[in-house]
């Protein structure tokens, strides 16, 4: 993975940039000292480093606005950052860039019930969205794993999913507008509290754009009535075609489960050496979970049972309690923590029809033999959402790359069989080399089109999610 | 002049391509709202489901195939498009059968866009041929997909300015096994819209609230033993403003405006925050009014000729003239103005998506 050198014009501009940016912020929101700017090199895809130029901390519409106004003024690229969690290294820096975090940016700025909306800064974390509105009943419904850490400006820029989201859609069907500056220091407000766009739905092209659009400052997020209850249960079987039959049997029964999660034996076994949840030893392993009422969420899990049951499952598990819930949750919580407990891993997130689970699944047991790098899967099956982990030594040499490799192949066969390279994790720099497998030079033309409109002068982020060689015409006439 | 109907998205491209002049893209001619002069070009041509997995609730199909034709379809397997396509053709005095490329150019969406989503909400992927001629995917047929920027929301609700539509894909999902309406008579806008709003609050899933002619409707949709628990507690839970009784489905009417129907003057359709439909209806002064998407959507009828914008001066929302008389459509736009940032952005999307400007010109300008 390349990235592109540094502009040493703009490396030699760095101390009138400072100057410049304190003129706009207060001292400690500027941060210039080498050994301070690390803290910022690099997000969760930890294999790429990079510390920035200068990262800033803005407390405000108007101080984001300020500091983008300069760097588009010095020619600065802005690498905006939410938490810092993204696994596709969307907040990656370069040695020339601004990072722009928005930590800072945290309050909630309204809740309104009656309007089922709360607005935000971009900079508070997912979960403490819902932590605003829970005591009344309410709850914000895109749930990634790094919800604890994660912020919704990054959310917004990778238009994040999660477990739930069969049922309550990915960001974009939870998010009603943003206030957002563009590269020029352009405060626009876009959506609010109503339903749909007036013109064209610039909403639903800003969520998803990876940073590269704009810096959101505030969102107005849809929120919904909390049910009344959850109960999962999970059913083990002995092949992965009949369990993937089966989540294709529940969805066409007209069930709609929150959630169908699917683990394969690799990624059973590590959990269970770890967490010790009491899975069964099987091929694979869904947890399907239903909400409602008690008798409602009864009646779903009798429905879900009987279908199950016509599969020959090799276990059947069905909670009655919080406890047990929580029990048969835990492994696949611990999922990610069981595979990093046995060697580094890598996460991939390519999505694929449904109908072709117990193909790719098959495919990629196969190279996982040809790479001699062992693979779990732990997936949403419900949408297809896969999440193979590779295991591979970071500290051999080769093993890196050669895991690189095969995330390549497993993504391109994701693409071959009708799906594509990532469900919820976004480009970044981790697929940027592998678009080109999933679109045209003119599809993806039609992309960089609206970047053009956005960000003239590709500053924003601009290494990330095209290909090098795809965006550098644009990228070099920016510089 | 003969319309122009390409048979497949070869000769759409060439056809866009060669175009000397503007193009008025239509698909069945059965939902477009303002006016543009061009040549027809009609996608009626490009008809047929290409792909459908139940198994997987996924529908590919041709931009010109009739909706009639999916709803079929879907229909055979228990299943449907869960936005409730509207058919506004008693609306707007048109014939012809709507296809599925205009209800995606449309973002038509029905009562359950309160809780389910929109069109763009289901729609997964898109083909379209750009004002250049040139043939663009994006988005895809799986239902989780973040890969690059997201233009099948951006070509949803565009109205054929950016793009002429030539394959899309959905998110279908089952019919359930009942469904049930409970009716509240004699609330005012404002106790509706509260009573609306508590409903969709409350935990009990309610798939449509709107307010016609002094009658507050929600819907709960389900298995059959989970809608009359959930009719029971969402019943007792909005007590407090009357009593509520179960009543016949009044959805497709609402949908579609029947109650605007064979009736004179301007149709309106004005999109706020629903606290804020009340105070909107009485400054319209409307002959008639109705709300759907628990106030979220508001239906006018006024006075031909009248300036619903100018009425409700700084309005949090927009406001769309449905129907009018084409002078009153050239004087007032279709589509509500935009603030300049946004206008500025959305005019910088044509010129690169149309750059020779042929695309159902000024249509949304």
């Amino acid at each position: 993975m390349q990235m592109p050198a540094p502009n040493p014009a703009v490396l030699a501009k760095k101390p009138q940039l400072v100057t410049r940016l304190l003129q706009v912020l207060p001292r400690d929101a500027v941060i210039d000292d080498i050994a301070e700017t690390r803290a910022y090199e690099c997000d969760a895809l930890t294999a790429y480093r990079c510390p920035p130029l200068v990262a800033v901390l803005p407390s405000s519409t108007a101080e984001v606005s300020a500091v983008l106004r300069i760097c588009h003024d010095m020619g600065v690229p802005v690498v905006p950052r939410g938490s810092g969690t993204s696994l596709a290294g969307g907040a990656l820096p370069t040695a020339d860039c601004v990072i722009l975090g928005v930590a800072r940016m945290s309050q909630v700025l309204e809740t309104d019930y009656p309007n089922r909306l709360i607005r935000v800064q971009s900079g508070r974390t997912n979960l403490s969205v819902t932590g605003a509105v829970e005591q009344d009943g309410f709850f914000y419904a895109p749930d990634p794993s790094s919800q604890l850490a994660c912020a919704i400006a990054g959310n917004i820029a990778m238009n994040s999913g999660g477990a739930h989201c069969l049922k309550y859609g990915v960001t974009t069907n939870n998010l009603l507008g943003v206030t957002m500056v563009q590269m020029d220091g352009t405060i626009v407000e876009i959506g609010g509290g109503y339903m749909d766009a007036g013109g064209l739905d610039l909403l639903g092209v800003i969520c998803g754009s990876e940073g590269q659009l704009g810096v959101v400052t505030e969102a107005t997020l849809r929120i919904l009535p909390k049910p009344e209850g959850a109960r999962p249960v999970l059913v083990g079987f002995d092949s992965n075609e009949v369990a993937g039959e089966c989540v294709s049997d529940i969805i066409k029964a007209g069930v709609l489960p929150v959630a169908i999660e699917f683990m394969d034996r690799p990624c059973i076994r590590a959990t269970e050496a770890f967490a010790k949840a009491g899975y069964p030893d099987c091929e694979a392993l869904l947890i399907i979970e239903v909400e409602g009422s008690e008798a409602e969420i009864d009646d779903q899990l009798a429905r879900i049972i009987a279908i199950a049951q016509r599969h020959n499952p090799v276990e059947l598990r069905e909670s009655k309690s919080a406890e047990e819930s929580a029990r048969i949750w835990l492994g696949r919580k611990s999922a990610f923590g069981a595979m990093g407990q046995i060697n580094d891993y890598m996460c991939l997130d390519g999505t694929i029809p449904v109908s072709q689970l117990p193909y790719v699944l098959r495919r990629i047991g196969e190279m996982s033999q040809q790479y001699g790098l062992g693979v779990g899967n732990v997936f949403h099956a419900g949408d297809g959402n896969m999440h193979p982990l590779i295991l591979f030594d970071a500290n051999k040499p080769g093993d890196l790359e050669l895991c690189e490799a095969f995330g390549a192949d497993i993504l391109r066969l994701c693409v071959e069989v009708g799906g594509c390279l990532t469900g919820e994790h976004g480009v970044g720099i981790e697929k940027r080399d592998l678009m080109v497998d999933q679109f045209s030079q003119t599809d993806m033309e039609a992309q960089m089109a609206v970047k053009d409109v956005f960000d003239a002068k590709w500053l924003l982020n601009p290494a990330k999610v095209f290909p090098l060689d795809t965006s550098a015409a644009r990228r070099v006439a920016a510089a | 002049m003969k319309a122009m109907m390409p048979e497949s998205e070869v000769e759409l491209a060439r056809m866009v391509a060669e175009a000397e002049g503007p193009l008025r893209i239509v698909g069945g001619g059965t939902r477009a709202v303002g006016c543009c002069d061009g040549a027809v070009l009609s996608v009626a041509g490009l008809s047929g489901i290409d792909l459908y997995e139940p198994g997987a609730l996924t529908l590919v199909a041709r931009a010109g195939t009739p909706v009639a034709e999916i709803e079929v379809a879907l229909a055979k397997e228990g299943q449907r498009l869960a936005f409730e396509v509207p058919d506004m053709r008693g609306l707007l005095g048109r014939s012809g059968a709507s296809t599925i490329g205009g209800v995606v150019a449309a973002n038509a969406s029905g009562p359950r866009r309160v809780q389910g989503g929109a069109c763009r909400d289901f729609l997964l992927g898109v083909r379209f041929v750009d004002g250049a001629g040139q043939v663009v995917t994006n988005g895809g047929r799986v239902m989780k997909n973040v890969t690059g920027y997201d233009l099948v929301k951006l070509m949803a609700g565009a109205h054929g300015t950016l793009g002429v539509l030539s394959e899309v894909s959905f998110k279908v999902l089952p019919v359930p096994e009942r469904a049930l309406t409970l009716a509240c008579d004699g609330l005012d806008t404002g106790d509706a819209v509260a009573a609306m709003s508590a409903a969709l609050g409350a935990p009990f899933d309610v798939t449509g609230a709107a307010y016609r002619g002094g009658l507050t409707y929600v819907r709960l949709e389900g298995f059959a033993e989970s809608v009359a628990y959930r009719a029971g507690a969402l019943a007792a839970a909005l007590s407090r403003f009357g009593d509520w009784a179960e009543v016949a489905a009044p959805w497709a009417g609402i949908r579609d405006v029947a109650g605007f129907h064979d009736q004179a003057g301007d149709v309106w359709r004005v999109s706020v925050k629903p606290s804020d439909a009340p105070g909107v209806i009485a400054q319209a002064g409307a002959e008639d009014a109705m709300m759907d998407w628990g106030g979220g959507l508001i239906w006018l009828r006024m006075a031909a000729g009248t300036d619903l914008r100018a009425r409700l001066g700084d309005l949090q929302g927009h406001a769309t003239l449905v129907r009018g008389a084409p002078d009153t459509v050239a004087r007032l736009g279709a589509f509500h103005p935009e603030p300049a940032a946004v206008a500025a952005l959305t005019r910088g999307l044509r010129a690169r998506f149309d750059p020779r400007n042929i695309l159902n010109r000024g249509l949304m300008a």
